[in-house]
């Protein structure tokens, strides 16, 4: 995609069905021109990962993936070395190679492992590089991370230093659940994902159930944002948004009432407690006043 | 000003360089950790977008500079102000001033129709269209006069919105009896925003100087309305707290400090070197377990601080397992039970509501009442190693705060510390009776902040309080 303003950015991603408000675009849009890494945080299930995939929609680049976890390690993360091919090389070699040939040999690129991180530095084509979850990490992680952050090399000890052909566009994203480091941090541009307002996930929800009367949608969504406003373990996100739209369709039905509503709740809600909390709250609220206004 | 990144940078030449320093400048003195680095990523960012937009401009500078959301709160307060008032301070100081005559024609000689004012308030409302609240905003201000201003902005901000009848919620119909939609608060809030910033700007005019630029109030970043978030932060605190409350007592099982040698243990490893005592053994140095007594009011005039008071009480109770909590309005009613079985807060929070059965007929806290049947009920078992915390604003609504049998309390237990929601300045002012007891407390708090907790929690563990 030309890249040649905000506005750009936002219509080419919109154009591969994500919306994207105007802090995403105007984001998205600088980590493009600067070259910096994308640090998105917000609530669970507003579209993080989407982002980054919609960018490597957009930009037609290949996305490598990286999924945190507790206990992720470098050998899983960036590089590994191939030890049971270095085995063979020794003993097929044994008699007639040198050693210093066969060490220099078994620690070539040959016998060297690919993980995401290294994939996305190596690549010849530019690719978009996604770290999900970083907070699930442990700060070691976060540390390792900075060289490949900054300068977008990864320094291999028997190799050397292999240093980025292509600019990857770089998006970690985090749930908050801990404090990431100021480090990090200051690697990378900021960006906050909330949930949307109204408008907006009412075209998301239409652009990926485009079938659903306008109406309805926007019933839907107030009903989804009055759901969010109570204190619920698992608020619904704009995923869920998106399928209860699918379901609604599916169904048949024409208007949320009360009866539609208790029947198809389990999309949206997703725990025991909360479900029983909604049931209360919001199924009373739609069996009276909601349908007289209608 | 000295500050940890040097000292402060001459203004030079005026630009947006100069301007952007002093944003920064300002932002760090708010506690905003902005590096070097993130002024360079700034004025990289800023070359890439279109500074004539608001908005791009806002955002570029936010995602390099501000980096959570704490940050970007102070951000938001901080850029709103700095910008309005470096443009104004331009204004003052080049004599820009506005054209009076070029004033709104339709204003000459004739007073507004107020009810036509509010009308199309309504509407640049509903459509969130900011740039005619502006206007609008500057309408109302000459309509209402300058004459019948009281001078102080917050006050005629309110009086014009009661003026033009603008209230959020449900709004009372046309004349003509047909239905108009409600105001949202948020919406609303936007009005005053724009009527407050116009009233100021034309302080600024008449005055020809800037107001002193004040460091924002603990209070406007301390608590971010949304009752959700709050409860997400509080627990994020308090999650801390805990890990500190644990490493603590860690900290004083590995001083040697103070430690007692255990004869018969040494003796005994005497006997690997022949019987003489070569390795003291010590005695292991049990951490103290305190038993902690807390009561917390829940009544209607701290219902901000409750929800961060419980939730104190719910992390305390993951810490120390001798703990005993009451809750309290008119009667005192214990709700240990609730807290030991039920691991999530809601619940909690909806269970003692429910059945605490503290309010008995007005709903007002009746202090005197509490520690009369605190004293009866748990008088045997207060002891010198027991701490007993108040949560509560000492608010007694003019009943008789029975301080005796309070220091009758404090005389029993061995520690009694008091957490008051409210500022210290708020201390005695109308029905509270701080003083009174404060008398017969070890220590009495400030508590609406994280930080407040922390430093109590210093206390309670034995460290020094933390200074302030």
């Amino acid at each position: 995609m030309a890249n040649g303003s905000v506005a750009e950015v936002k219509e080419a991603l919109a154009g591969v069905g994500y919306l994207a408000d105007e802090p995403a675009a105007l984001v998205s849009f600088l980590a493009q021109k600067l070259g910096k890494p994308v640090l998105v945080e917000g609530p669970a299930g507003v579209g993080k990962t989407e982002l980054a995939k919609a960018l490597s929609r957009a930009t037609g680049r290949e996305l490598v993936r990286l999924q945190c976890y507790e206990g992720l390690d470098e050998a899983k993360a960036m590089y590994e070395w191939n030890y049971r091919k270095q085995l063979l090389r020794i003993q097929a070699g044994g008699s007639q190679g040198e050693w210093e040939d066969v060490q220099d040999d078994i620690f070539s690129s040959d016998f060297l492992l690919e993980r995401p991180l290294m994939q996305a530095i190596a690549s010849p084509e530019p690719v978009v590089l996604l770290i999900d979850e970083i907070d699930k990490t442990d700060q070691e992680f976060e540390a390792m991370l900075l060289e490949l952050l900054s300068d977008f090399q990864i320094t291999i000890p028997e190799l050397g230093r292999i240093e980025a052909t292509t600019m990857p566009i770089v998006v970690l994203t985090s749930n908050d659940s801990r404090e990431l480091t100021e480090a990090l941090k200051r690697r990378c541009l900021y960006l906050w994902l909330d949930y949307p307002e109204l408008e907006r996930e009412m075209e998301i929800v239409r652009l990926h159930a485009p079938d659903l009367p306008e109406t309805l949608a926007r019933r839907l969504v107030e009903v989804i944002r009055m759901i969010r406003d109570l204190d619920l373990k698992k608020p619904p996100s704009i995923a869920e948004s998106i399928d209860w739209a699918r379901t609604l369709l599916l169904m048949g039905a024409e208007d949320i009432d009360q009866e539609t509503f208790t029947q198809s709740m389990s999309i949206i809600v997703k725990h025991r407690t909360d479900i029983d909390l909604v049931a209360e709250r919001v199924g009373v609220k739609l069996a009276d006043p909601l349908r007289a206004e209608s | 000003m000295p500050t940890p990144y040097g000292p402060k940078a001459d203004a030079g030449p005026p630009g947006m360089a100069a301007k952007l320093l002093g944003f920064c400048e300002e932002l760090r003195g708010e506690g905003v950790a902005v590096g070097t680095s993130e002024l360079l990523d700034a004025f990289a960012a800023l070359s890439e977008v279109d500074w004539t937009k608001r908005e791009d401009f806002r955002e570029a500078l936010a995602a390099t500079i501000a980096k959570s959301q704490d940050d970007r709160r102070v951000f938001e307060l901080l850029f709103e102000r700095y910008f309005f008032r470096s443009a104004e301070a331009e204004a003052v100081q080049r004599g820009v001033t506005e054209n009076q005559e070029g004033a709104p024609p339709a204003g000459e000689g004739e007073r507004f129709d107020m009810s036509e004012l509010s009308e199309a308030i309504r509407e640049a409302m509903a459509a969130g269209d900011d740039d005619r609240m502006r206007d609008l905003a500057r309408l109302a201000i000459a309509a209402f006069g300058r004459a019948e201003g009281s001078g102080v902005v917050g006050v005629d901000v309110q009086r014009i919105r009661r003026t033009l009848g603008l209230t959020a919620g449900q709004q009372p119909p046309n004349e003509d009896g047909s239905e108009r939609p409600p105001i949202d608060r948020e919406q609303l809030t936007g009005f005053e925003r724009h009527l407050r910033r116009e009233l100021e700007r034309d302080l600024i005019e008449r005055t020809e100087t800037l107001p002193p630029s004040r460091p924002l109030a603990e209070l406007d970043r301390a608590l971010p309305t949304s009752p959700t978030q709050d409860l997400a932060a509080v627990h994020r605190a308090v999650s801390q707290m805990k890990r500190r409350l644990a490493t603590l007592g860690h900290e004083q099982r590995g001083r040697k400090k103070g430690q007692m040698v255990d004869v018969r243990r040494t003796m005994r490893a005497s006997l690997e070197t022949g019987g003489v005592p070569l390795r003291l053994r010590y005695r292991p140095k049990r951490p103290r377990r305190p038993e902690i007594y807390v009561l917390c009011d829940v009544s209607t005039s701290v219902t901000s601080a409750s929800v961060f008071f419980l939730s104190v009480l719910h992390a305390l109770h993951d810490s120390f397992r001798k703990l005993r909590s009451f809750v309290f309005i008119e009667r005192i009613s214990e709700v240990t039970d609730v807290f030991e079985h039920e691991r999530d807060f809601a619940t909690i929070a909806q269970r003692i509501s429910s059945e605490g059965g503290v309010a008995d007929v007005s709903g007002y806290t009746d202090y005197g009442r509490v520690w009369l049947e605190f004293l009866t009920e748990i008088s045997e078992e207060l002891d010198p190693r027991s701490t007993v915390i108040v949560l509560g604003d000492a608010r007694t609504n003019g009943r008789e705060p029975h301080a005796e049998v309070f220091a009758q309390v404090a005389e029993k237990a061995g520690r009694l510390f008091w957490l008051n929601p409210e500022p210290k300045l708020y201390w005695n002012y109308g029905d509270s009776v701080m003083a009174a007891y404060e008398r017969h407390c070890d220590g009495a708090f400030e508590c609406w902040t994280t930080k407040h907790l922390e430093n109590f929690v210093n206390v309670v563990a034995g460290a020094a309080p933390a200074s302030e």
